[in-house]
């Protein structure tokens, strides 16, 4: 079976670290560090459960510039047997559409049973999968924690839904899958395994290659485009709620509700 | 008494026969050996021919010396007994072997060696009959029930009383009885009123059956436990000489040509050092280990001697001495649990407790580089590594805030040179409860007057643990970037509060300044008065020793003496302390792993504590103080015994200019 | 101005609460014009729906297809590109449901596709203007729109208040004709139910989170009480599961696991680093305990000072009373 798994090089926000800049344009990102989106390296590694299983070959695609590198090789040190890079200034700023009309022109090219992206990355949009899948007019399924090969044509697979249960689809290959986080234990990939692929070279697609997705990439195509980044107004420490038991409930289911607290 | 040489058995002469069984059983003997020495010429190179001297003189110590045995009363008095007897009775075995070729063997021995040595082999006969005793009825836990140890003891059994039969006859034949009370002696005894003819026949009987006892003991020990009997004395020759180590990824191999090796670690079998095999097969199965591994206390699924054990029969299965060589289980996975791998806290408690010196720490670390290669690090240290690669911590916390906790009150390198540099590691920089350490450090040294400064943002995480679980490439990286700063720093000398950190840079590091822990800072500045401590309260503390400031570098008086130094401290000890404490529950990474266990090593930790009849507990490491302030509240303890560690303790007691007489 | 959708999701006969909350979305798109709702389903379900919706949308599209009993989100995108009008604005809450229809089905209908919106802040011709958060909830933006061919807004449930209107006196359009073949592509097999006892709490919205304060086993269920009350999953910190009190996979910390509630209730919890550092996304944190100086009082959103032994089980009552009777208390109006 031959699997794309479409990825992303993103900020690490384990540490809250994310703030507006000085500028008040974007966010702070000097000391950022990135790595590939996490749901992405789940839906990696089970490209590679399942090719181990079936044989074929794992490519992991991406969108961006030569500082994105880096995470195709993480995933070629993690087994990927080929990468991508899809970059060109005429790329740059695409919303989501722009973005799955690149990787549409990708799969066009070549020959995938199956494509993977990951739920969702730092901008939680969640949309590339979805209309990667419009595009090829694939069949598509999101948030998938579970996929079964039933044979060269046939995927069983389950969708996370509410309440902690499961959907489970029979889905017809070619499809676009978006996976979530959960659906396996990705493996290891240490510095030594990072260094053996350092420099392995990676072909580079640009806009002469992907022509016909011109039309829907780079800033001027975007139909969604982010204004500013706003930090929405928050108080410092704790507001400790005053009054007697009967007050502070009050008050505080009040602010449970608005919250969405209360189901 | 005719001479067993030139007696006829059967259709032979007494001399053509036992030369026969001789070469017949040496013969054997060195066949079994040299099969048993297969697995060791396939397996890794491990430079052991260094310090010639120093090796024969840890010899000396454990296994002349059986330095080791007494650390547990009775099966060790037993067994120097046993030992001693057998060295005493080595050269009479010579000789009552060679007494069946020759006669002279017959050389006259003198009186004393000959009460001697008959007293030696009744102590050893009735030492065999002690532990099978104590196997049988006393049955202690760390004995499983084995079929085998008795077997052994009682063919040892089997050799003295043959040998007691052959003495006795003779001295019931010629009429003089040695050694008095003496197993020869009772015999002696016993066939006093026997006919010459039934004397000849058992003293003929005796010899025989000495004779093939002993070489079916000596071709069948090599089939089992012991087996140590012949390998001991090259398992301490060949032990490691340095504590607080880790083997290097491959011997011969330097670090700048790590990156041609095809695989990190032990995957298969023959990915052990021969003297990692040489281990296997010198365990006495005594038990020592386990019964101390604070893992093992707590049910997780590690146990030292069962690790050992399964890998002897490994080998044995996989290159047996009858038969071909056959192909194994793979190591992990097969023959051990991942859980059991990562389980270890590499406390050393199995280390510092075997009399055979058999290591531990370095195999478990060599399985781990293994399962790191091959992408199979637990799931839950995935995070802690990929921090630690790009941020140098394992909390993800940013680079540029580790010298935060100082608020400024730390001087921090810059250009100046400094002539102490504190090195502070991760835990200590980040984890609020244990940045009070680092502050309490802090104002320690700078009453000292010293002249001290810390890294700052550039001080990345001593990697300590990083290589102990595994991760070599990554360890060697935040290594390389250490050391280039505290060199740039031009510090002369290194003080931490960190045990894992000054193992680190002590052991893990080359070419350091030299390294101490605040406690060694505290106590020789007590000695010579530089500082002052005020009276205690009235509380009753204890000291826990940490694993690596205690076990792994020997350094257990400097603390308790800093502490014995605050007039009218009361100090109770654990039961388990000093080179017996009991690991908190682990250190660095280890906090990250979440083994299987009935209960944490912490909590066991504060009951110790508790029933020492302690009510704070003085540490000298952040993660022992991570560890038992948890296992404080576990165990329903709040408010009545609290942690605190030493430098707070010392930085609380401090005498400084306005603390006034008496507080 | 383009006409605006509202699509509703419904289960046994019930819509969804954000039913009621999408006309205030479209309101604030278009004041003058009330949305129509577009339903899709099977059989007496589907019609008890319809008929409740014309108490709060101007027109309810009704799309009944058998294929469509289970709401299959590849046949309802088939289902709804064919009938919406070209240019449409259409309104989905953003959920499991949601992630899985809409992005594709922007594309079917050509339109922009902006997801998981928290706020409108209005219309400028061609350019919609909303918010939306980013990076987990930890930062927010300000998004600009073409709607100019139409847009499909996935809703965050819970971000915009259910409207109180006037009763709009709705009518029902069968819509089922203009469907065409329902293709079969991802064929819906059945739902399996989450065990009981198998919580996952990373995926859970509302956490009830306890801490060494509980002080005993038998109080756990206290904390139980206020999360069924609630309609939230208990979770815990470390000193919990190190007394085999709660089991592993509820702990939340560095050592167990990382959440991203929207709520996170966090009753006699210190605030230990470790703990707080399996806390992502920026929840909502309220803080219960007696002990004014605990660090969690630096890092919450609400405190309170209060024993959680007494204080969990009235705010259970409280939460208890409020579903009944909603508002009750008298506090804000809605």
């Amino acid at each position: 079976m031959e699997i794309l798994v479409c990825v992303k090089r993103v900020p690490d926000t384990s540490e809250n670290e994310i703030q507006l800049n000085a500028a008040g344009t974007d966010i702070e990102r000097d000391d950022l560090v990135y790595a590939v989106n996490e749901p992405d390296n789940y839906a990696v590694e089970e490209a590679l459960q399942i090719v181990s299983r079936t044989g074929g070959n794992v490519t992991v695609v991406t969108v961006g510039g030569e500082e994105d590198e880096e995470v195709l090789r993480r995933e070629m040190a993690m087994g990927a047997q080929h990468a991508v890079l899809i970059s060109d200034d005429a790329f740059r700023e695409s919303d989501g559409r722009g973005i799955a009309a690149l990787f549409k022109e990708f799969v066009e090219a070549g020959h995938y049973d199956l494509i993977l992206t990951g739920v969702q990355a730092d901008d939680g949009c969640a949309q590339v999968g979805g209309m990667l899948a419009a595009m090829l007019d694939y069949p598509f399924a999101s948030l998938v924690t579970a996929i079964e090969v039933v044979d060269s044509g046939t995927l069983k697979i389950a969708r996370e839904i509410e309440g902690g249960c499961k959907e489970i689809h029979a889905i017809d290959l070619p499809c676009v899958l978006s996976i979530q986080t959960g659906i396996n234990e990705p493996r290891y990939v240490g510095m030594r395994g990072i260094r053996q692929v350092a420099s392995v070279p990676i072909p580079q697609l640009s806009a002469p290659d992907l022509a016909l997705a011109l039309a829907f990439a780079g800033k001027n195509n975007a139909r969604v485009v982010r204004t500013d980044y706003f930090v929405p107004p928050a108080g410092k420490g704790a507001e400790i709620l005053a009054g007697s038991r009967e007050e502070v409930i009050e008050k505080l289911l009040d602010l449970l509700k608005t919250k969405g607290g209360l189901n | 008494m005719e001479s067993l040489a030139h007696t006829t058995f059967w259709f032979v002469s007494g001399r053509e026969l036992f030369l026969f069984l001789h070469l017949l059983g040496l013969a054997c003997f060195l066949f079994i050996l040299s099969r048993r020495l297969r697995p060791l010429l396939a397996a890794q190179r491990d430079f052991r021919f260094d310090h010639p001297l120093l090796r024969l003189g840890r010899v000396l110590e454990y296994w002349l010396g059986q330095w080791r045995h007494p650390r547990f009363r009775y099966a060790g008095a037993m067994h120097i007994l046993i030992f001693a007897g057998f060295l005493i009775l080595a050269s009479h075995a010579f000789a009552l072997l060679g007494l069946g070729i020759s006669d002279r063997f017959a050389t006259a021995e003198s009186a004393l060696y000959g009460a001697i040595r008959q007293y030696a082999a009744t102590v050893v006969f009735l030492c065999m009959i002690l532990a099978a005793v104590r196997r049988l009825v006393l049955r202690p836990a760390r004995y499983p029930r084995s079929a085998d140890a008795i077997f052994l003891l009682g063919l040892i059994a089997l050799l003295m009383a043959a040998d007691g039969f052959f003495e006795g006859s003779q001295a019931a034949t010629h009429g003089n009885l040695l050694a008095t009370f003496s197993l020869a002696w009772f015999v002696g005894k016993g066939l006093a009123a026997a006919s010459f003819a039934h004397l000849r026949n058992i003293h003929l009987g005796a010899y025989l059956t000495h004779e093939v006892t002993f070489f079916f003991l000596l071709c069948y020990r090599p089939f089992g436990i012991q087996f140590h009997v012949e390998t001991s004395l090259f398992s301490i020759y060949f032990a490691k000489l340095q504590r607080g180590t880790i083997k290097p990824v491959r011997w011969g191999v330097p670090e700048d040509r790590l990156d041609g090796l095809a695989s990190f670690g032990v995957k298969q079998f023959e990915d052990f050092t021969w003297k990692h095999i040489l281990d296997f097969y010198s365990c006495a199965d005594c038990g020592r280990c386990a019964e101390l591994c604070p893992a093992n206390a707590v049910g997780r699924a590690l146990s030292p001697r069962a690790l050992t054990i399964k890998a002897r029969d490994y080998v044995f299965r996989r290159y047996p001495v009858f038969g071909p060589s056959r192909d194994g289980v793979p190591l992990v996975g097969g023959l051990f649990s991942e859980d059991e791998i990562w389980s270890c806290t590499t406390c050393g408690s199995c280390e510092a407790e075997c009399p055979l010196l058999v290591e531990y720490i370095d195999k478990i670390v060599d399985l781990r580089r293994g399962l790191v290669d091959d992408g199979k690090a637990p799931q839950s240290l995935h995070k802690p590594l990929k921090a630690l690669e790009s941020r140098g911590n394992p909390f993800g916390k940013m680079e540029k805030k580790r010298a935060d906790w100082a608020q400024g009150t730390v001087p921090v390198v810059n250009g100046a040179v400094v002539r102490t540099l504190y090195f502070v590691d991760s835990i200590t920089s980040y984890d609020d409860r244990m940045q009070s350490i680092g502050r309490a450090v802090a104002r320690i040294l700078g009453r000292m007057e010293e002249n001290f400064a810390m890294l700052g943002a550039r001080e990345r995480d001593s990697g300590h643990d990083v290589r102990r679980f595994g991760e070599e490439t990554l360890f060697l990286a935040l290594r390389d970037h250490n050391t280039e700063a505290i060199r740039a720093s031009g510090a002369s000398r290194i003080v931490t509060a960190d045990p894992h950190a000054f193992n680190a840079l002590k052991h893990d590091y080359k070419d350091m300044p030299p390294v101490e822990h605040i406690s060694q800072v505290v106590a020789r500045a007590v000695r010579t008065g530089q500082i002052r401590l005020k009276p205690a309260d009235g509380s009753v503390y204890t000291y826990h020793d940490p694993c690596y400031l205690g076990r792994h570098n020997g350094i257990y008086e400097d603390p308790r003496e800093a502490m014995d130094a605050i007039p009218g401290l009361r100090r109770v000890e654990m039961e388990r302390s000093r080179d017996r404490s009991f690991c908190c529950g682990g250190g660095g990474l280890a906090q990250f792993y979440e083994a299987k266990e009935r209960e944490r090593m912490g909590l066991r930790r504060v009951r110790m504590a508790a029933e020492a009849g302690a009510n704070v507990m003085v540490t000298a490491c952040p993660f022992c103080m991570a560890n038992i302030e948890d296992a404080i509240k576990v165990a329903g303890l709040e408010g009545r015994m609290t942690a605190i560690d030493l430098a707070e303790l010392v930085d609380r007691q401090m005498e400084t200019a306005d603390s006034g007489a008496g507080n | 101005m383009a006409r605006i959708f509202a699509y509703i999701a419904h289960k046994g006969g019930v819509a969804d609460d954000s039913a009621a909350e999408l006309p205030a979305v479209a309101s604030k798109i278009d004041p003058a014009q009330p949305p129509t709702a577009i339903v899709t389903g099977w059989g007496a379900g589907l019609d008890q729906v319809c008929e409740s919706l014309c108490s709060t949308y101007s027109e309810v599209w009704k799309i009944a297809q058998e294929p469509l009993a289970y709401p299959n989100a590849e046949l309802v995108r088939t289902a709804l590109a064919s009938v919406l009008p070209a240019g449409s604005i259409l309104l989905v809450p953003h959920n499991h449901f949601g992630v899985d229809l809409s992005p594709g089905l922007a594309i079917n209908l050509d339109a922009a596709y902006v997801p998981d919106v928290v706020e409108i802040e209005g219309v400028e011709g061609r350019w919609l203007k909303a918010a939306r958060q980013e990076f987990g909830g930890l930062i927010s933006a300000h998004v600009r729109c073409d709607i100019l061919t139409g847009a499909v807004l996935n809703i965050r449930p819970g971000a915009f208040r259910a409207a109180e209107s006037a009763p709009a006196g709705g009518r029902v359009v069968d819509k089922a004709a203009e469907v065409g073949p329902l293709s079969a592509r991802r064929r819906y097999v059945e739902t399996i139910a989450a065990e009981v006892g198998d919580v996952d709490i990373t995926k859970e919205p509302v956490l009830v989170s306890i801490g060494r304060g509980i002080g005993e086993q038998e109080n756990i269920a206290i904390a139980e009480d206020l999360a069924e009350a609630m309609g939230a999953a208990v979770s815990c910190s470390r000193p919990v599961v190190d007394a085999k009190w709660m089991d592993k996979s509820r702990q939340v910390g560095s050592s167990g696991k990382t959440v991203r509630p929207k709520v996170y209730v966090a009753c006699g919890i210190s605030g230990s680093f470790q703990h707080l550092a399996g806390l992502k996304g920026n929840p909502f944190l309220v803080a219960i305990n007696k002990n004014p100086k605990a660090p969690i009082f630096r890092v919450a959103d609400v405190g309170i000072v209060d024993d959680m032994l007494e204080f969990l089980p009235a705010l259970a009552n409280a939460v208890r009373e409020e579903s009944v009777i909603p508002g009750k208390r008298g506090g804000a109006h809605d």
